[in-house]
């Protein structure tokens, strides 16, 4: 491949930008069937695009005595992490043979880099609400991180063992989606309600609770780093169901694959408007004991080829 | 550029609820246009619980000694190109605590208010079409 065609790929298509306006768009349809819910009648089509316009050309502060590399380096992981990771999910289910020995774990390793640049951002801005945030997004990483791995354990063992993004795809066309048994079902649910957290959405809106610590991690940010953080957020919005159907519901190769993701997209949502918010406490004990134990007997049910 | 940067703030003002010493009841009324009945957020609206996300303060009560430095840290934090909507008559002119010995007077003598609504508390509609009219007029 040439430099151009590399370039093309990670800025244009399937990268930072496609993902982007695509992530803002979804923004735009959780808002506005948040809206309908509430029997309101929810913000236009181009809202996203504008409050992302607007806080691209605001003044960016840093505040007084933080520092100013990590203040600023926060936002930018995360948004480079899903740039890297929208490529790697798309080319790989446009041609599954371009995968190599141990992706999978690239694959996790790329969604754990947002929180940290939260937890990195959140630290550095010297804002105590800031910090409570911070520490909270951590606890609440290791939460749902737990599950999740086990999951996409379940995965790797109905796949045949296999650690390749691409094999994991192929074996679904070739012998049918792994969701269609009891293993798969419980895999679903299990890394949906870790996509909610990944997402911080409510019930697990923890890190951002807006009724007691404001915006969490976000509050000392404005402007340009604000945008990016709400960028990331909307990028994250795209690529976890993707990445869910990618791995559990036949790969995302087909027109059929557009209206699952639409169905993940707004099965998230209704979680996230019918749901309260829970304690640190609470969210650990449900991914730790509750969630935990079932996909520990997901995991033994795949191991038994149910 | 200066146009897009007009759309955005106009189609995306984030406001920021400063009470400086009210006596809630426009808080309340500033709450009831959140809503589902009156719905802001068509306008694009979001109330943010951060000034660093604010495009404009919504100020409240009458400003006495003790709120006047907090109220001017609150501007002060604020990224710049921002609106400050005085909201009920303590904003606007004082109005019955004029002659008291704590208050120091209006918010525009301190800082510069763009648009004013009167009323104790002004109701609901009578702040939508103030925040409206002030964003046509930009």
């Amino acid at each position: 491949m040439s430099i151009g065609k590399i370039l093309f790929s990670y800025v244009i298509f399937p990268g930072f930008i496609f993902t982007a306006i695509v992530g803002l768009f979804l923004t735009w349809i959780d808002r506005k069937v948040t809206a309908r819910i509430h029997w309101r009648v929810g913000p236009p089509w181009f809202q996203p695009y504008a409050d992302f316009l607007k806080l691209l050309l605001k003044e960016t502060i840093i505040p007084e005595g933080s520092s100013k590399v990590l203040f600023m380096l926060g936002p930018l992981l995360g948004l480079v992490a899903m740039s890297i990771l929208a490529v790697m999910l798309f080319s790989m289910n446009f041609d599954p043979t371009r995968t190599f020995v141990g992706d999978l774990i690239v694959i996790i390793y790329l969604f754990a880099l947002p929180p940290i640049g939260v937890i990195i951002g959140g630290s550095s801005s010297k804002n105590p609400l800031a910090s409570v945030g911070a520490s909270r997004e951590m606890t609440q990483y290791f939460a749902y991180e737990l599950p999740f791995l086990f999951a996409i354990a379940i995965v790797i063992l109905k796949a045949g063992g296999s650690i390749r993004f691409g094999e994991i795809i192929l074996a679904q066309q070739m012998g049918g989606s792994f969701v269609y048994s009891i293993s798969g079902v419980i895999a679903v649910v299990v890394i949906l309600l870790s996509v909610q957290a990944k997402l911080s959405f409510i019930p697990f809106d923890i890190p951002e609770a807006e009724q007691e610590i404001m915006a969490g991690p976000y509050i000392e940010y404005s402007g340009v780093a604000l945008a990016l953080y709400k960028i990331t957020r909307a990028m994250m919005f795209f690529l976890l169901p993707v990445f869910l159907i990618s791995v559990l519901w036949g790969g995302f190769n087909n027109w059929w694959a557009i209206l699952k993701f639409l169905l993940v997209v707004v099965l998230i949502v209704l979680v996230k408007n019918t749901n309260p918010r829970l304690r640190i406490d609470q969210s650990l004990k449900f991914f730790w004991v509750g969630l935990g134990i079932l996909s520990i007997i997901g995991l033994i049910l795949a191991f038994h080829g149910l | 550029m200066a146009k897009a940067k007009l759309w955005g703030l106009k189609k995306s003002p984030w406001v920021f609820h400063v009470a400086a010493a009210p006596c809630n009841n426009c808080d309340i009324e500033i709450l009831d246009i959140l809503t589902p009945r009156w719905d802001v957020e068509r306008f694009g609206i979001v109330l943010v619980g951060s000034p660093r996300h604010a495009d404009a303060l919504l100020v409240t009560g009458v400003i006495n000694r003790k709120s006047l430095p907090r109220v001017l840290r609150v501007y002060e934090q604020t990224p710049k190109p921002c609106l400050v909507i005085g909201v009920g008559s303590c904003a606007c002119h004082t109005h019955i605590f004029e002659p008291s010995y704590n208050v120091v007077g209006p918010y525009d003598k301190y800082i510069p208010v763009d648009v004013y609504i009167p009323g104790c508390p002004p109701k609901p509609e009578a702040i939508i079409l103030g925040v409206v009219k002030a964003l046509k007029r930009l």
